[in-house]
């Protein structure tokens, strides 16, 4: 069923670019059905405790308020099962205990945002407070830890003729998407309608339907557009749950959206992290083996966990491996998955310490690398589907001029500025899961495919639209892709990197299916110019289809449906994802390159430009492939340079809970920075070819400054972010 | 009259200020006759299941007439009200998106007697006779501004959620010629986050546009 490929690895606009640059795409908090009122969030204004009383008179005397809901006078919810992360989510108003600062203790709905908002402001919440928990340099871990061993690594560790001992400390971060969450919730009787800020529509309805008792038939979810998310919009968080209660509660639409203050308490971050890391070597370079032992951040109610130790085990050849990975839990809201979740953290102890014992040996940095670059998967003893990490080493190196690099630090001025280079890899595990999309190909020559997946912002209609005007052969102007409701067959999560290939290979599928319908009509129908031909002889091009070898033997799409008298074509695509059993490994890779300037005398880092080469595979459109792996190098600056949550420990307040003191990258901060993607496809990954970009972009950027601040000054932070005040 | 300084993304240099001085409020004062009644205007129904207490009386509200896109509107409103919130919640204009709500983000841009403002930090009802912008009163019939153009031809965005500020805010640095180099328009666009980081394109958008004009 092969099909010539005009579409897929065009650099094509976005489908939907007009509706984004007009203003016309709604996003969630955008709606106003007719009746809507507006609820504000009450949060607790301390880290631990019980409520002992609330008084809402105030707020109710308020014209336009129409109810103050809180563990009071709620509705009892049905008992829900926990999924991920395993523990006890955090409910609506169920009861009076409070598990960290900022958590809901109350919401004002009123007839006006005004009014909710300032009568938010007079609910008097009491409690019995007590001192919270949570400093991670002072806690302890808590349940089993995960753990991985293979080989001898005391012994090996203790022969090494090299041995490096060192720990790294990564800060919380917050995703800070533009988009603040927001809902807005409508009950008709006992069916639930949410349009919801969600990177997971599926999850979103079974979410909402557990937590409400009714049918998951019953909620539907619309989500077309979503102002970013980066993770923090792959769960379904508790104010969705008090949107929907105070809907149903005043029997009017409600719309709410969390603050800018409320997101650093509402919708995960990313944790921070503790990683001691021990390498082991010979003078040549070869890695003996390395013991991890990983602390992280969880709530004290959920255990939260992701990858942070796979780069340990499989970037490089250690034969002796050995990791702990300990969570400890603290007074906080639970963490999230945030862009490269895991690996982005885990990268920046590894990359950091290869730099570091790079430095040791007097080796080339990527000589190093490329002296342990492994032959197949050493932790789960696997071969690679495809690894061009070589490839990506030797292009970014000739791309960014590394030859430039002078090995000893310290050793490059600009006036005040010290100048530096450094790199580092990336890996990210190539994740696909079950997805359907319903493919529709209508007698006027026009297909619309649909499927209940999102769009955060890497373009997935487009990319889709690519992939399916190639499959039916149509041009991209006779394909529609809808997304975001949870009408549409059901689609993997948005998230994880896995869109493309699971939803994409749900798309392929039912093009396929629909091209070989229109083709077994063709052949079969004595009045077509393609009957009785081989079917793997017709092709479909421009609408087209005819004799791969004899373009002018054939008829469209049109002719074909209207002789047949039928009004349209149609199929269900599906995917079932990965295999139980795999029979490879399989990640993307990516190296990425930095130059850095620091001012001597005031410890400030500026990027001056960087490199990111990336093996993920086949490219559907290399304009927005470009557009995420430069994104996620300004979201790499951030981590590296900038971003911090920082917590009052007396309290447990989230003390820069805004965008004054919560930094983020600007326009200033930001040079000119390249993306080059390595040729190739991976069909032992997914039937398209595909291996993800989203995630793998961002890891490695963080440890690719690192190590060019160390290059620059001669200076080894072992702490994100690199703030000035650690290089004075 | 309103004269007040809008708050501005970026500090206005002398030269920035473009004089609001062409206010054309013949134009269009009856294109929509839009009244909007907001705030404790509106007759709430009765609280449900509260034991109300006496209501502590309407807001302090107040009526101002100013011009969105074109259109004259005559609103009576909270005082309370921003001019976000104005043109989110009650004359449909969604496109300008809130951020932040504190001045920090840019998500809000829009043009104020053709000066860049945070609408998140601007009272609407300080605004009597102001000339508003946004996003929607950008294209000429079916024709994108040339920056919206620019920013598709650059893939100038990812999410979508900050480019209405983005482009708002792009206009304006054009106006106000702060677009000498990528440097200047990087120094003059930083009151606009992008967090998708889409700030290559989006200088590169402001540039290719400022060069045509």
């Amino acid at each position: 069923m092969s099909q010539p490929q005009a579409a897929v690895g065009a650099a094509v606009p976005r489908v939907d670019a007009r509706l984004r640059v007009t203003g016309r795409a709604k996003y969630a908090a955008d709606n106003n059905p007719d009746g809507v009122v507006h609820a504000v969030i009450v949060d607790s204004s301390v880290g631990k405790g019980r409520i002992t009383g609330i008084d809402t008179r105030a707020a109710l005397a308020e014209t336009g308020v129409l109810t103050v809901i809180n563990h009071l006078n709620a509705p009892e919810l049905p008992p829900r099962q926990g999924g991920f992360p395993p523990g006890e989510p955090l409910r609506a108003f169920q009861d009076d205990r409070i598990r960290f600062f900022g958590q809901p203790v109350a919401v004002v709905v009123a007839t006006t945002l005004e009014t909710a908002q300032h009568a938010a402001s007079l609910v008097k919440v009491s409690y019995d407070a007590q001192p919270p928990s949570t400093d991670m340099s002072v806690a302890d871990p808590a349940g089993e830890p995960e753990t991985y061993a293979r080989g001898d690594t005391d012994g090996a560790l203790d022969s090494a003729a090299v041995r490096l001992e060192t720990t790294y400390r990564t800060a919380r971060n917050h995703h800070n998407a533009m988009e603040p969450a927001g809902v807005v919730a409508r009950w008709e009787g006992d069916r639930l309608t949410v349009w919801e800020k969600t990177q997971n529509v599926v999850g979103a309805v079974r979410t909402l339907a557990g937590e409400f008792g009714i049918p998951p038939g019953n909620v539907r979810i619309i989500s077309p557009f979503i102002g970013g998310a980066f993770g923090n919009a792959a769960r379904t968080w508790v104010h969705s749950v008090i949107a929907a209660m105070a809907a149903r509660e005043v029997k009017r639409p409600v719309k709410l959206a969390l603050t800018r203050r409320q997101l650093y308490f509402g919708v995960g971050y990313r944790p921070a992290y503790e990683y001691a890391l021990r390498l082991g070597s010979n003078r040549r370079g070869r890695l003996t083996a390395s013991a991890h032992d990983v602390r992280s951040e969880t709530s004290s109610y959920e255990t939260y966990s992701e990858d942070v130790l796979a780069a340990g085990r499989m970037l490089y050849s250690t034969p002796n491996v050995r990791q702990v990975y300990r969570h400890v839990p603290l007074d906080v809201n639970t963490p999230t998955f945030m862009r490269g979740p895991g690996y982005s953290s885990g990268a920046f102890t590894v990359e950091s310490a290869m730099d570091e014992l790079a430095h040791e040996l007097g080796l080339d940095p990527i000589e190093l690398r490329l002296r342990n670059e492994p032959a197949d998967d050493e932790s789960i003893r696997l071969p690679f589907s495809t690894r061009r990490l070589r490839d990506c080493y030797r292009v970014g190196a000739r791309e960014f001029g590394w030859e430039r690099r002078r090995p000893k630090p310290r050793s490059t001025r600009d006036g005040d500025w010290l100048i530096g280079m450094g790199m580092a890899a990336g890996v990210y595990d190539t994740a696909r899961s079950q997805s359907q999309a319903s493919v529709r190909l209508d007698a006027d020559g026009t297909a619309l495919l649909q499927s209940a997946t999102s769009d955060m912002g890497p373009g997935t209609a487009t990319s889709m639209t690519q992939l399916a005007a190639d499959a039916l052969g149509l041009p991209m102007r006779r394909v529609s892709f809808r997304l975001g409701d949870s009408r549409m067959p059901p689609a993997a999560g948005h998230f994880g990197s896995q869109t493309m290939a699971s939803v994409g290979s749900s798309v392929q599928d039912g093009c396929d299916k629909v091209r070989g319908q229109a083709i077994t009509l063709a052949i079969a129908d004595e009045g077509s110019p393609l009957h009785g031909v081989d079917p793997a002889d017709v092709v479909v091009r421009g609408g087209r289809l005819h004799v791969k070898d004899n373009p002018v033997r054939g008829e469209t799409y049109q002719r074909l449906l209207a002789r047949n008298d039928r009004t349209h074509l149609e199929a269900l695509g599906t995917y079932a994802g990965a295999s139980e059993s795999e029979k490879f490994s399989f990640y993307a890779y990516a190296a990425t390159f930095a130059e850095v300037a620091v001012d001597a005398r005031l410890g400030l880092v500026r990027v001056r430009r960087m490199v990111g080469v990336y093996d993920a595979a086949r490219i559907i459109n290399p304009r927005l492939a470009d557009s995420q792996a430069i994104g996620a190098m300004v979201g790499g600056i951030g981590q590296a340079l900038l971003e911090h949550t920082v917590t009052d420990h007396r309290d447990g307040r989230i003390v820069n809970a805004n965008f004054a003191d919560y930094l983020v990258p600007t326009h200033a901060d930001i040079p000119e920075l390249k993306a080059i993607y390595i040729e190739g496809e991976d069909f032992e990954a997914d039937p398209i070819g595909v291996k993800g970009l989203g995630e793998v972009v961002l890891v490695g950027v963080a440890p690719a400054i690192a190590n060019a601040v160390f290059n620059a000054t001669g200076r080894r932070v072992r702490e994100l972010p690199i703030t000035p005040e650690a290089l004075l | 009259m309103s004269t007040e300084r809008p708050d501005s993304a970026v500090p206005p240099t002398a030269e920035s200020c473009s004089a609001p001085s062409r206010r054309t409020f013949i134009a269009t004062t009856t294109a929509l006759g839009g009244v909007v009644v907001a705030g404790g205007m509106v007759a709430a129904p009765p609280p449900l299941g509260a034991e109300k207490a006496v209501a502590a009386g309407a807001p302090p509200g107040g009526s101002v007439s100013l011009t969105v896109n074109g259109v004259r509107h005559t609103v009576t409103i909270d005082n309370r009200t921003s001019l976000l919130d104005l043109l989110r919640e009650h004359l449909d204009l969604t496109g300008s998106k809130k951020g932040c709500n504190a001045g920090a983000c840019g998500a809000c841009t829009v043009l104020v007697d053709g000066r860049r403002v945070n609408s998140c930090l601007t009272l609407a009802v300080r605004l009597e006779g102001a000339e508003v912008t946004t996003i929607e009163g950008l294209e000429k019939g079916d024709r994108l501004h040339p920056l919206q153009q620019a920013f598709i031809d650059q893939d100038a965005f990812q999410c979508g959620f900050c480019t209405p500020g983005q482009i708002v805010s792009g206009v304006g640095c054009i106006q106000e010629g702060h677009t000498g180099s990528p440097e200047e328009i990087r120094e003059w666009m930083s009151g606009n986050l992008c967090r998708c980081g889409c700030y290559v394109k989006i200088v590169r958008a402001v540039e290719q546009t400022a060069e045509r004009k």
